[in-house]
């Protein structure tokens, strides 16, 4: 124990106060300072921090490293930090009440000894007007056990609420998109656990709160309609609390981009008198539709599209190959869009027919004789849609017969390997489909689709700049090394002269989370 | 000869005693072990009465007295009154005081001929005093306390004051009292002196509390073992030599 003397009682020893002797060892002191014990005998016969206990316990939750507030909190605190000094000061029961804490600080414990040790420094009342500092340490045991929300975690079916999003389309990409945004966001960061099932994901909370959440990013990022139900799990007839489970469906338009779409005659209407049949151009938390033939554009709301809602007429696994013969602008432009008229032909058909089709197209500003382009071939398709058959009634003759989509680049089979970016994926722990020998063929062939689709994707943000700026990509340190390797070797050339859409360095993020400590 | 007892877990000795030259008044306890003490003291020398003041224990902080004569408040009763008249000698005086300051140990504070008193009592009672005691009384303070009798002690030998009386205060009463005066402790440091401690001419009784530097400073201002008051500092190292050791 430590004292420090605070007023000096030596300074009026002659102002004519009488000198009385110390009630416990008799040296004689100055009697006017109303001491009646000298300042050695008051240290050591007094003890203000006897009600302060020195030895304390502090739970700490080793899965997720976070201390217990009493009496429910838990909160994250580094070793040495402020926040652990607050929560160990709370734990001592004495302070603040018969003594002022002065100075409060960590003395150095090896972490594993699961020990902390504080250094208090305190004033207080040790006799009628004697102030006296007294430093004293206080060991906290650190008691390692598992938080309630850790708890919960490793228990099954205790989520209280669940997002169920569903998109009944045949491919991935929409989910793909949304798992970007959700990582982009931070969105997902509350979640227990995530499930991929058929046609969707269940994202499961702890609270409902954070479930609603989840709903409001949806409701900003894509079209969609969700549904609330609610299921009683308990209730308590004496307090009348009842506690519930939440399961929020959410259904995203079944829209997606590139698809062709027959508007029915009153949305055309409403949405400024656009053709009806269009390209779907763009979907954020609206629909964007193209009229290919006169660029026009038309945002459909998401709520006005589930008061009436409509399929898509084809999607891009419909996609079909031309080779473009000639493009002949027409003058009038859109933003990235050049409207022209092209003469293209199927790539199936070079050298065994001569049916060629000259068509109004959006893509006059990149397409180029002798590109090869991706578009639907309506001639003879053959949908199963009655607003398709309504539009073929009315108008067949001026019903386009081909209609371009997007340019296909060519690509070589190794440029997915050689990437020099990568998307971070959500780590999905349950259903995970793998390749693996022991799986039966139809998994594989999931397998399969969802690489394929993956690729798509991929090549989509390569060729697609918008679609870009919405998501994070990251540097790909491994293909980077692997793009150097092969470059020494110089057996593949990486520069090719095709304006295949590369992605430029700078829009790409370093990847804070797996950098290793030498790198 | 100075000794250490405690009454019922109390250190304040002179709350329920009252010791003058001639006689002893001891409050009723629960258990004897205090009048024991008194008793193995005074033995046969002086008379001692068990009583009560009013109905109270507080017999010490209640009466003032010394070998000629005992003050007692009006709330005593006739009873209390015949029993203590029966038990002192005759040549004790006892008087009843009309005061309205009626804790006459708390305002009065007397030798066999000196008196100081609280300088609000009434002129009726300083007479009574100067009257049934046989004293000199005069109106005074101690370290700016009124309660004279609380934060002093007196015998005809010396005096114990307030801790924080200054020297010039000191110097005053020495002369007024015409006794040595010093200013102390008693009770492990309880600077409410009067309270504390019962003295008289051969005997100091001081709380069990009281420490060895406390107890050698009553020795000597009360000249309880031939102890001149300048022989603290040598007999003192003696005594806390024997305390620590």
């Amino acid at each position: 124990m430590e004292f420090t003397k605070i007023p000096d009682y030596t300074q009026n020893a002659h102002n004519g106060a009488a000198t009385i002797l110390c009630s416990n060892c008799g040296v004689p002191m100055d009697g006017s300072t109303g001491l009646v014990m000298c300042y050695d005998c008051i240290k050591l016969t007094t003890d203000i921090t006897k009600n302060i206990p020195k030895e304390a316990n502090i739970s700490f939750c080793r899965n997720c490293e976070r201390f217990l507030q009493p009496p429910t909190q838990w909160m994250r605190a580094e070793l040495e930090s402020r926040e652990l000094l607050a929560i160990c000061l709370r734990r001592l029961k004495g302070i603040n009440k018969e003594v002022r804490l002065v100075d409060a600080s960590f003395i150095w414990t090896e972490p594993h000894s699961r020990r902390i040790r504080l250094k208090l420094t305190v004033q207080g009342e040790a006799m009628a007007n004697t102030i006296v500092q007294q430093s004293f340490e206080v060991e906290f045991v650190v008691i390692a056990m598992q938080c309630p929300d850790c708890a919960k975690s490793y228990t099954t079916n205790t989520w209280r609420a669940a997002v169920q999003i569903r998109q009944k389309v045949q491919h991935k990409r929409t989910f793909l998109y949304l798992e970007q945004l959700i990582l982009k966001h931070n969105a997902h960061v509350d979640t227990i656990s995530i499930k991929e099932s058929k046609d969707g994901l269940d994202f499961y909370y702890g609270q409902r709160n954070s479930a609603v959440k989840m709903l409001d990013f949806l409701n900003a990022a894509v079209p969609i309609k969700s549904r609330k139900s609610e299921e009683l799990i308990s209730i308590d007839t004496h307090s009348g609390s009842s506690s519930y489970k939440f399961t929020f469906s959410v259904e995203i338009a079944p829209v997606c981009r590139d698809d062709l779409v027959v508007l029915p005659k009153k949305v055309a209407r409403s949405l400024g008198n656009i053709s009806r049949l269009v390209l779907c151009s763009k979907v954020t938390n609206m629909l964007q539709f193209l009229d290919f033939k006169t660029l026009q554009t038309s945002d459909l709301l998401a709520n006005t599209y589930w008061k009436a809602p409509f399929a898509s007429l084809a999607d891009v696994s419909e996609l079909t190959d031309f080779i473009i013969l000639n493009v002949e602008p027409v003058g009038v432009s859109r933003g990235k869009y050049v409207l022209a008229d092209i003469t293209c032909a199927r790539e199936v058909d070079l050298g065994v027919n001569d049916r060629e089709f000259y068509i109004r197209s959006h893509l006059g500003g990149i397409l180029h004789p002798g590109d090869t382009a991706a578009g639907y071939y309506l001639v003879n398709s053959n949908y199963n849609s009655q607003l398709w058959d309504e539009l073929v009634d009315n108008d067949s003759k001026d019903l386009a017969e081909v209609v371009l989509v997007k340019k296909k680049y060519e690509r070589k089979s190794k440029k997915s390997k050689n990437r020099a970016w990568k998307l971070k994926r959500m780590a999905r722990e349950h259903n995970e489909i793998t390749a693996d020998d022991n799986n039966s063929r139809s998994a594989k062939q999931e397998y399969a689709k969802a690489e394929r689709d993956y690729e798509i994707f991929l090549q989509e943000l390569e060729e697609d700049k918008e679609l870009r700026e919405t998501v994070n990509l990251y540097k790909d340190r491994e293909a980077e090394q692997r793009l150097q390797t092969v470059d020494e070797d110089g057996e593949i050339d990486i520069d090719d002269d095709e304006d295949t859409p590369v992605i430029d360095v700078d829009e790409l993020l370093d990847e804070l989370d797996d950098m290793t400590l030498d790198g | 000869m100075a000794t250490r007892t405690q009454f019922e877990n109390s250190n304040e000795v002179g709350v329920f005693s009252k010791l003058t030259n001639s006689y002893c008044l001891i409050a009723v306890g629960g258990s004897e072990n205090f009048y024991s003490a008194f008793e193995a003291e005074l033995g046969d020398v002086i008379p001692m009465a068990h009583t009560t003041i009013a109905g109270n224990r507080i017999i010490g902080r209640m009466t003032a007295g010394n070998r000629r004569g005992l003050l007692v408040p009006t709330q005593t009763t006739d009873q209390e009154l015949m029993h203590i008249r029966n038990s002192l000698p005759d040549s004790v005086q006892i008087k009843r005081v009309e005061e309205t300051l009626s804790a006459l140990g708390n305002v009065i504070c007397c030798n066999d001929y000196v008196a100081l008193v609280h300088p609000d009592i009434e002129r009726e009672t300083e007479e009574i005093i100067a009257d049934t005691l046989g004293v000199e009384v005069f109106r005074q303070t101690i370290a700016g306390n009124v309660l004279v009798g609380s934060y002093c002690a007196l015998s005809n030998q010396g005096g114990l004051v307030h801790p924080q009386t200054s020297v010039q205060d000191q110097e005053e009463l020495s002369s007024l009292l015409q006794v040595p005066i010093v200013a102390g402790t008693v009770n492990r440091g309880s600077s409410v002196v009067g309270a504390g401690i019962v003295v008289n001419d051969w005997l100091a009784v001081a709380g069990l509390d009281t420490t060895a530097p406390e107890l050698s400073v009553l020795e000597s201002i009360f000249k309880l073992q031939d102890n001149q008051p300048n022989a603290i500092n040598t007999n003192l190292r003696d005594t806390l030599i024997e305390t620590y050791s």
